[in-house]
């Protein structure tokens, strides 16, 4: 099958496009240098054309979003669809945890085609990658907790930097994961004895190992494993005030350790989640205040990271994350129903709703440190788009964002009218009147993404031997005052006139017109033949009698669990 | 007032749905136009007429409506879903979800009850000369926020959790309230003339529930402030005397009120 997208005005980043007027050739999935004339003609005349958005920090599939949605049915009150025969598609519900149907359908809807699921318990992966295959449309990949796993504390509790690569070569094959993901290291393990890590430098009970050593550590691992993703880290201490001391000096740790992926193009060693949580100052609720700025400038004269934000949308939504005693804290504060979990040798969980008023001082903060991080950060391949969904709002308010870094005049609106005035007085928001470009737009939700995520040969761009991941938007920077604007921005990016998946038409006007197009599922794929790697087998294997619930032979996910399975290389020792 | 009457004519193996059924979506509309409208069967579109005969004198504003549902309506849920204004008589019983998030007007059921009626209300008046069940003026499933006002009555006994996250209005219990009346309950004020087995007001932090019948047993988290004569609350005379308890100190800022009669509860003041 042959498509033209002509006339569009292109905006791809990873080839310098920036508004240029050019027509995207399409054959077999692929996107290619030229096309037959019998090629179907899509016209994009005075439409704006990207590459499909890249999502870098989701929670949509797995254990905890589904306990997320089991608790909250007053969130599917909120959003919901039914079903549409004539095409396929199934009902769905939910708000801030969609299921999985109307996740595929609303990412789609924006013109996103790939996402990942950034925290998957191991032992939880089978249900993870299920919920994942009944996610239409995404390509996707999941990545396994490693930061308060045993076996890793263990290892890098004695140094042992090779056995710990050769368990994290396994554990990522095992559960079909693709990335190394740690989150509150030592803090989640702690928690199961009912307590937590301050800072870098406590050590898990029971282990001899600290959070430093476990970032470091594991970032090590994963260039000598050479993988497509940096380490991806959900600092310690998140959202207490003061914590950027704690978030600055993680930062430091994986700096100067070499990167040499085997795919994609990532010179970066370490990817930051969700700063905003992380970038707080003073001392308690009461003089809490912004230190984006200094965050932002440490990443500024980084070349060695990247961050997403995790940006705050002020609206009610439901908090997930394996930083069990921080949902615990979460809790205390705001008194709602939660659910906390404990995955026995690996990690943990919570879920509380929360709401996040404009009317309330500290929600009005953390927009604006948010907002400062997105425009303090000079340059847009250093930064992605995230809120963290659905932690700091939902992805489905990804055009509000965008639509608030484009216009000055939004944010002031907000900040005048709405937002509680120490958004204000403890940022420097309201001084800072930077507005994004499009092509910033497009760095910050698909280039920068694909790029950190060790994709970017094949997403996050529509150069030859691309996935013909495409997305048209019917605006044009050409004859609208995009800035001035700002509503129209925002509805025209919640329904992309078209998003083509692999050159298939995903979406038309809005509306997901094919249900039964089916992603992708990444995973890292390394190979280690050493009598290192058959030593620590023969660890793992005894420790599962010792304290797993379930064999070792059954905990691997089986191959039949993924149906479209796109190996991603690693190291081959 | 103009009245126009909706006689069931057939039965249904499912339930339907009429959130149509309220003065709201009438006004303004003819007979004809109101035989159109939506209800819903299952997963089905159909149209009122096919399951009522609709006659009357339609009127402008929800105001001068009141609609009067004759037949029996015991497989009908929704019935004045989010209604403002004007008035609704049933004359059977009714299903589920009777005059759930009404904000307004008036609606009467002369039979009985299934369960949820009230639910999250917010203004108007609900009145149930029958029995209704469980959840009876509570929230959505799984929302902390409840009904906010407006006043319910129930001649008959109602099931279990009446006034679930109750947060604003009144409810009056005629007969007896199972298990659980005011869980969770934050404001507003619910009264049982009749019994109630156990558990009332638990984990309630604000409000104030009144049993004048018999409690079988009282949760334990309740403080005994003593006895008290003819209280008046709200504008309301209770005449006798009645045990004084505040609580749930279950809870954060536990901050409720029950009274209960003196007659026949010796057995739960310390
Ligand atoms: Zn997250």
């Amino acid at each position: 099958m042959e498509r033209i997208i002509k006339n569009g005005i292109v905006y791809c980043p990873l080839n310098g496009i920036d508004g240029e007027k050019m027509d995207i050739c399409i054959k077999d999935g692929k996107i290619v240098e030229s096309v037959s004339d019998n090629a179907e003609v899509i016209d994009a005349s005075g439409k704006i054309v990207m590459p499909g958005g890249v999502e870098v920090h989701s929670h949509i599939a797995g254990a905890k979003v589904n306990v997320g949605r089991m608790m909250r049915p007053e969130d599917s009150k909120k959003d919901a669809e039914a079903t549409n025969e004539d095409i396929n598609r199934r009902a769905g519900s939910g708000f801030s945890v969609p299921s999985t149907f109307m996740t595929g359908y609303r990412y789609a809807q924006m013109g996103y085609s790939t996402a990942m699921e950034a925290a998957m318990p191991p032992l939880l992966a089978r249900h993870t990658h299920e919920e994942l295959e009944a996610t239409p449309i995404l390509d996707h990949a999941a990545f396994p907790l490693f930061g308060n796993n045993w076996f890793v504390m263990d290892y890098l509790g004695k140094g042992d930097i090779d056995s710990c690569m050769a368990y994290a070569s396994w554990l990522l094959k095992s559960t079909k994961g693709y990335a190394i993901k740690i989150v509150n290291p030592c803090g989640t393990e702690a928690w199961g004895w009912g307590g937590n890590v301050r800072g870098l430098h406590d050590t898990a009970p029971h282990f001899s190992v600290t959070p430093a050593e476990v970032i470091k550590g594991l970032a090590e691992v994963n260039e000598k494993l050479k993988l497509p993703h940096s380490i991806h880290l959900h600092c310690n201490d998140l959202g207490h005030p003061g914590n950027y001391e704690t978030t600055l000096e993680s930062f430091d740790l994986p700096k100067g350790i070499k990167v040499d992926p085997v795919t994609g193009s990532r010179d970066t060693v370490l990817h930051a989640t969700h700063v905003q949580y992380h970038s707080y100052g003073g001392t308690s609720w009461r003089d809490f205040e912004s230190a984006a700025d200094i965050v932002a400038d440490y990443v500024n004269k980084s070349n060695h990271m990247t961050i997403d934000v995790g940006q705050v949308t002020l609206d009610e939504t439901t908090t997930m994350t394996a930083d069990g005693p921080m949902e615990f804290d979460l809790h205390t504060l705001n008194g709602l129903k939660w659910a906390n979990c404990d995955v026995e040798m690996e990690t943990g969980s919570g879920v509380v709703p929360f709401i996040y008023s404009a009317k309330a001082p500290v929600p009005a903060v953390q927009w604006a440190i948010g907002m400062e991080l997105f425009l303090l950060v000079k340059d847009a391949d250093k930064v992605c788009l995230t809120t963290d969904t659905p932690n700091a709002g939902p992805f489905t308010r990804y055009p509000r964002v965008m639509a608030w870094l484009m216009s000055n005049q939004y944010r002031t609106d907000l900040l005048e009218n709405e937002l509680h005035k120490w958004a204000q007085k403890r940022s420097s928001i309201a001084t800072i009147d930077r507005e994004y470009s499009l092509y910033e737009i497009a760095q910050i939700t698909r280039s920068t993404p694909a790029k950190v995520l060790g994709l970017s040969d094949t997403k996050g761009h529509l150069g030859v031997g691309a996935d013909a991941d495409i997305s048209i938007y019917d605006m044009n920077p050409e004859t609208m005052d995009l800035a001035a604007d700002y509503k129209m921005v925002e509805n025209k990016f919640q329904k992309a006139s078209y998003l083509l998946k692999d050159g298939e038409f995903a979406v038309k006007d809005g509306e997901v017109i094919n249900t039964d197009l089916k992603g992708k599922t990444f995973w890292a794929d390394t190979q280690i033949e050493s009598d290192l790697y058959k030593n620590v087998l023969a660890d793992i294997e005894k420790q599962f009698v010792k304290y797993y619930s379930i064999n070792f032979q059954n905990y691997a996910v089986e191959d039949s669990y993924i149906s479209k399975s796109a190996p991603i290389k690693g190291v081959s020792l | 007032m103009s009245e126009i009457k909706l006689t069931l004519k057939k039965q249904s193996p499912v339930p339907i749905e009429t959130p149509n059924i309220k003065p709201d979506v009438f006004a303004g509309k003819t007979i004809d136009e109101i035989k159109e409208l939506e209800i819903m069967l299952g997963n089905n579109k159909v149209k009122l007429s096919d399951f009522f005969d609709v006659e009357g004198e339609p009127a402008e504003t929800p105001e001068e409506i009141k609609i009067v549902i004759e037949g029996d309506s015991s497989n009908i849920k929704r019935i004045g879903q989010g209604m403002k204004a004007g008035e609704i008589l049933v004359k059977g019983d009714v299903n589920m979800y009777v005059g759930l998030e009404m904000e307004g007007g008036k609606l009467t059921v002369e039979g009985n009850t299934s369960t949820w009626a009230g639910q999250d209300m917010k203004g108007g008046e609900l009145e149930i000369l029958g029995n209704t069940g469980d959840y009876l003026g509570s929230s959505y499933r799984g929302d902390w926020r409840g009904m906010s006002g407006g006043i319910i009555t129930v001649h008959g006994n109602v099931g279990y959790e009446m006034a679930e996250y109750m947060g604003g209005g009144k409810i009056l219990v005629k007969g007896n309230a199972d298990q659980m009346p005011g869980i969770h309950m934050s404001s507003g004020l619910v009264i049982i003339e009749g019994n109630v087995p156990s558990r009332t007001g638990g984990e309630m932090t604000g409000g104030t529930i009144v049993v004048q019948g018999v409690v079988d047993s009282f949760l334990p988290g309740f403080e005994f402030l003593g006895v008290e004569k003819n209280i008046e609350i709200e504008g309301t005379e209770f005449l006798g005397a009645f045990y004084k308890f505040k609580g749930d100190y279950a809870m954060k800022g536990a901050n409720g009120t029950v009274y209960v009669a003196v007659a026949g509860n010796k057995h739960i003041v310390p």
